[in-house]
């Protein structure tokens, strides 16, 4: 019997329990689906007045003055007022990066539409429009750079006039290509994802005050990493982080979105440092699609090189990120692209390989990290290119990829990028998949004509997910945010409860609830009785937070370390008190126990707090409380990984797509609590089936966003989002505390790939092919009428 | 996204409202249900002084028939329309309408006038009601006048209404029990806005057919008398003799330029032909 086998099986039947793979409700559902959440637009603080943005409206110019009418002078406040406020820089170490300053208030130029000109202040938010409307920008327009793919061309505008070029960064990772060049199947394609917009249901939103007493700023803000933010703000304000509190309070949906310093936060900051306003800004939907959270944009031109029976000889890709204007704090301008390079190969075993990729200034808002970072467009052109080698090769998709994965007796696995795959079966998730989904049945149904015209196809995509990766991993990239051990501080309270302090945020992660099963697993304590603090840089340890799928193995590691650090203590006193010898008790159930005799936690907490005359002479006097730091034994990363397999029906006349049926075959490792895996898959599916079939954010050659208000931003809704069918597999992973991955970005990945896979099997007796996301139905209709045109006799 | 200042008011009757109309001289914006009106507010696309506020009138909120019509106040609801509470007419084409005019959220509070004088070209009613054979009636501190909705409405977000006039019904004529009914709206979700709809009524007893192509970013393509879709004759068999390449060329005629827009329209109206039939 395999490890796996071992953890996975009592555990995913786990009911009554509350230990690690315990399905339990999520401690602070109560709160959330009773409403009682608290978000930053639910703050009232005395004397709280409102902030609008004067924002550039054009997308490349010169400012040329600011008039500001002589009523609203102490109202309205611009770059000159900020003149001693930092901009923003996030640099990579990498060599040839390009800095790009983000000031705060755009000086001299505006580089994006939406980009922040003045800050208006009033006692209401329709106020403080009505005075940011009556501010005149004098502008002079300049070319805008609004196509990566031109962005490079010679005498293209410059986004930041003292570079040569728009390239933030360049990079080449090359194992010698040549080989591959003589390989019988060659395909070449160029694969493109659209920008879009991450849509969390709640936007960034700011309140910020001064408190005297303390001599601190208070900032409320949803951070995903509120360590991370005081960092940057103390940077930008030339303040000590002492004078710097910042709360990130519930939040309503992150997504990467919420783990930037933004602009405005600084801005709130000034003003309630320099002017003792206490102010707050909540992002409306214009502003949030219009000059925030963009992301995605990316561009591959990709030649695969393979065997006759579909063995991979090589890969060769020059692939192109449209990175906006600037370079976002803390994760940089070239995170997605340069990423690009080292994550293509995947989890697929090949000789050859070489990729080049460009991290391209543009005059469009700053490009951000969502939910799988670059590895969404990664999986979108692999996995379409895999299909077009399987179909070249005259192979079911499935065997293509089966003749390439990594077998799960090389594991733990190096690929061509060295990336360092930590354990799984790719192979048997892929034959999971191919069962589940019924490739065999849909290719039967597809030989019959649909009843309803329509055209059936089925498609699937593999992704891996590295998640957690650490010091190693970021310190090679340079970027102003390396995690390091992550920390949690557990306390027991004189009642027997616990506390459990983390850097980390969770926000749809259901953090409170699993990092408490955490300590049920270690202490036996009943969940209700611990308490999770997070969110707040005064009552937590340095973290860098939550991004990168990291919290569970990092936050859970650290938490179980701290909790094992008590269980020890709390058995050494317990032995005292019941007269045994510290070596013959053990800790059950929340008890500490003796052959004969026992006793509960919350006594020898008592104990500790309140009786201290009951104590042995030889207590450790750090007593019930413990911060611990954790890191796993490698720091290279988890990899959870799945297959994505799904069935669509296309009316070719109207370019509509349905998915009839959705399967994942998913390997998080080591669940902790897999009802909340399962949410974590389902709100993934969504936003990739948004990527997939909807979401699009298009540009005018002015550089205008075109897709300003959600009317014409098309999310996913319920009737859009099948239910799809979980298969779950649990191979621990070899290098952390419980066997645990991260898998908190996967669902929102392999959708694109496996969608577009099933559009061009269905269309493929057509002869179209389509490459480029989202697949709507203009592009459906437009490229089977090409295929038509290209099939009708020559005149 | 907050509206500009504007004075509001809430007129109590309907002589009221069309008094207050009168005086604001084309300064004024008119609200029913607001579903249009009130993202354009917030979006400061529009930045009226006035707003009068028309959704508590219980004049406009009737409806009932006259004769062979059915008289609609402009204040009914898509959701009243939807639930069957105004006398059906059309054999339920306008319930099926209704029923998939946007969100319910929005059925709720959306106005049938309301619908009209906004004159969205992907709106349901700017379609369906031309197909219908409707007329809108306008009233004005001078009188009323009656227009076929294909007169009314002008363009995108463009209508006849001059300053002063307001939508005080709409006026359907009953369905003949030969009338077949076909509308058929191309949506990337359910409740999006259509990019295609096509709304026919063809009566082959009569050798008659109508026929609407909307959302074309313009005012309909109203055909009153489409026997050239049909080779220049309705009869029974007006399936079969659809000429999609007539259609095509009243696209290309409208002014839509991308191919693959032509081929989906085409296809909702030919849709729109099979289920009249």
């Amino acid at each position: 019997m395999s490890d796996g086998e071992r953890v996975s099986a009592p555990r995913m039947t786990a009911g009554p329990g509350q230990g690690i793979g315990a399905r339990m409700p999520r401690k602070e559902d109560d709160r959330f689906l009773r409403g009682r959440g608290q978000y930053v637009a639910d703050i009232r603080l005395a004397g709280l007045q409102d902030v609008a943005f004067v924002r550039s409206p054009l997308a490349h110019a010169r400012i040329k003055a600011v008039h500001v009418p002589e009523r609203y002078r102490q109202l309205v406040f611009t770059a000159s007022d900020l003149a001693a406020v930092k901009p923003i820089r996030a640099v990579s170490g990498l060599p040839g990066f390009k800095i790009s300053e983000q000031p705060v208030l755009a000086t001299g130029k505006v580089r994006h539409v939406g980009e922040l000109v003045a800050i208006c202040v009033a006692p209401t938010r329709a106020e403080a429009e009505d005075i940011a409307a009556s501010v005149i920008l004098d502008l002079e327009p300049l070319p805008a750079v609004h196509d990566m793919r031109k962005a490079r061309d010679a005498g293209t505008a410059l986004v930041h006039e003292h570079w040569a070029d728009n390239v933030f960064l360049e990079t080449l990772f090359e194992v010698d290509i040549a080989p591959a060049l003589d390989a019988p199947i060659k395909v070449t394609r160029e694969i493109s994802t659209a920008r879009q917009c991450m849509s969390p249901l709640e936007g960034r939103g700011v309140v910020a005050t001064f408190d005297h007493r303390l001599d601190q700023l208070t900032l409320y803000t949803g951070a995903q990493m509120p360590h991370i933010v005081r960092n940057g703000l103390s940077d930008c304000l030339g303040i000590e982080q002492g004078r710097i509190r910042i709360v990130s309070p519930d939040i309503g949906g992150g997504f990467g979105h919420k783990g930037i310093l933004l602009p405005e936060e600084v801005c709130l900051c000034w003003l309630a440092m320099q002017k003792h306003f206490t102010v707050r800004w909540i992002e409306d939907r214009r502003e949030h699609l219009s000059a925030s959270a963009n992301c995605r944009e990316h561009h591959y031109d990709i030649t695969v090189y393979a065997e006759r029976d579909g063995r991979l000889r090589g890969i060769d890709c020059e692939a192109t990120v449209d990175s906006g204007a600037y370079s976002s704090y803390p994760f940089s301008a070239c995170l997605e692209a340069a990423q690009v390079a080292s994550i293509l190969p995947g989890p697929y075993r090949m000789p050859a390989y070489r990729c080049r990729t460009f991290s391209v200034a543009t005059n469009k808002c700053p490009i951000l990290p969502y939910r799988g970072v670059a590895r969404t467009g990664v999986c979108f052109a692999l996995e379409i290119m895999l299909d077009a080698v399987a179909a070249e090769a005259g192979l079911e998709p499935a065997e293509v990829r089966l003749r390439n994965l990594v077998q799960p007796d090389e594991m733990p696995f190096d690929n061509i990028t060295n990336k360092h795959f930590d354990s799984g079966d790719y192979p048997e998730a892929m034959r999971r998949a191919v069962a589940a989904i019924d490739v065999a049945s849909v290719r039967r149904r597809q030989l019959k004509q649909e009843a309803d015209g329509r055209l059936i196809g089925t498609g699937l995509s593999v992704y891996c997910e590295q998640a957690a990766h650490g010091t190693s991993v970021y310190a090679g990239w340079g970027i102003p945010m390396v995690p390091g051990h992550e920390q949690a501080s557990a306390r027991m309270t004189p009642d027997g409860g616990l506390e459990i302090r983390v850097g980390v945020h969770s926000h749809g992660q259901g953090m409170e609830t699993t990092l408490a099963q955490v300590a049920h697993e270690i202490l036996g304590i009943d969940t209700a009785k611990v308490r999770v603090i997070h969110g707040d840089t005064a009552l937590t340890p340095y973290s860098t937070g939550t991004w990168g799928s990291r919290s569970m193995v990092m936050a859970g590691g650290a938490v179980g370390t701290a909790c094992e650090k008590i269980a020890e203590r709390a058995k050494h006193i317990g032995a005292k008190l019941l007269q045994l010898d510290p070596a013959s008790v053990s800790l059950r159930d929340g008890r500490v126990c003796g052959p004969t005799s026992s006793i509960d936690l919350s006594e020898i907490a008592h104990t500790w707090y309140r009786r201290p005359q009951d104590l042995p002479p030889d207590v450790d006097p750090a007593g019930l409380e413990s911060t611990s730091g954790y890191k796993p034994q490698r720091d290279s990363g988890t990899f959870s990984y799945a297959v994505h397999a799904v069935t669509v029906a296309i009316d070719p006349d109207l370019g509509s797509v349905e998915l009839l049926d959705y399967v994942i075959v998913e390997d998080g490792g080591v669940l902790v609590n897999p009802m909340i895996v399962d949410g974590q898959i389902y709100g993934g599916l969504a936003q990739g089936i948004g990527t997939a079939l909807y979401e699009e954010m298009p540009f005018d050659s002015a550089g205008q966003p075109l897709a300003t208000t959600l009317a014409d931003y098309l999310l996913p809704g319920p009737t859009e989002v099948p239910e799809p069918r979980l298969d779950h597999m649990e191979t621990p992973s070899p290098y952390t505390m419980f066997g645990v991955k991260g898998i908190g970005e996967g669902g929102a990945i392999a959708p694109p790939a496996a969608i577009a896979n099933a559009v061009n099997d269905a269309l493929r007796p057509l002869g179209v092919e389509l490459l480029h996301s989202p697949i709507s139905p203009r592009r459906i209709v437009e490229a089977v009428l090409a295929a038509r045109e290209a099939e009708r006799p020559a005149a | 996204m907050k509206a500009a200042p504007f004075a509001y008011e809430r007129p109590s009757d309907l002589n009221a409202a069309v008094a207050l109309i009168a005086e604001a001289d084309g300064a004024a914006k008119i609200i029913a249900g607001g579903q249009s009106l009130g993202p354009m507010l917030n979006l400061r696309l529009v930045q009226p002084e006035l707003i009068i506020d028309i959704a508590g009138l219980a004049e406009l909120k009737q409806a009932g028939r006259s004769g062979d019509e059915l008289l609609i106040g402009a204040c009914i609801t898509h959701g009243d329309i939807e639930d069957g509470r105004i006398p059906d007419v059309t054999r339920s084409a306008m319930r099926c309408v209704a029923g998939a005019i946007a969100y319910r959220a929005v059925r709720n509070r959306g106005t049938i006038g309301g619908s009209l004088s906004h004159a969205d070209p992907a709106a349901d009613w700017v379609s369906a009601l031309p197909a219908l054979g409707a007329k809108v009636r306008l009233r004005s501190i001078n009188g009323v006048r009656d227009l076929a909705v294909e007169h009314f409405i002008r363009g995108a977000l463009e209508t006849a209404l001059q300053p002063g006039e307001i939508v005080e019904a709409v006026r359907v004529p009953v369905m003949r029990p030969s009338a077949r009914w076909g509308y058929v709206k191309a949506c990337r979700k359910p409740g999006e806005f259509a990019h295609a709809i096509a709304a026919v009524m063809i009566d082959p007893e009569r050798g008659a057919a109508c026929a609407v192509i909307g959302a074309i970013e313009a005012a309909p393509i109203v055909l009153r008398d489409a026997a050239s879709l049909f080779g220049g004759s309705v009869t029974g068999n007006f399936r079969r003799q659809f000429d999609a390449r007539v259609a095509e060329a009243l696209l290309v005629e409208a002014g839509l330029a991308n191919a693959a827009d032509r081929h989906i329209h085409v296809a909702v109206l030919r849709r729109a032909i099979d289920e009249a039939a």
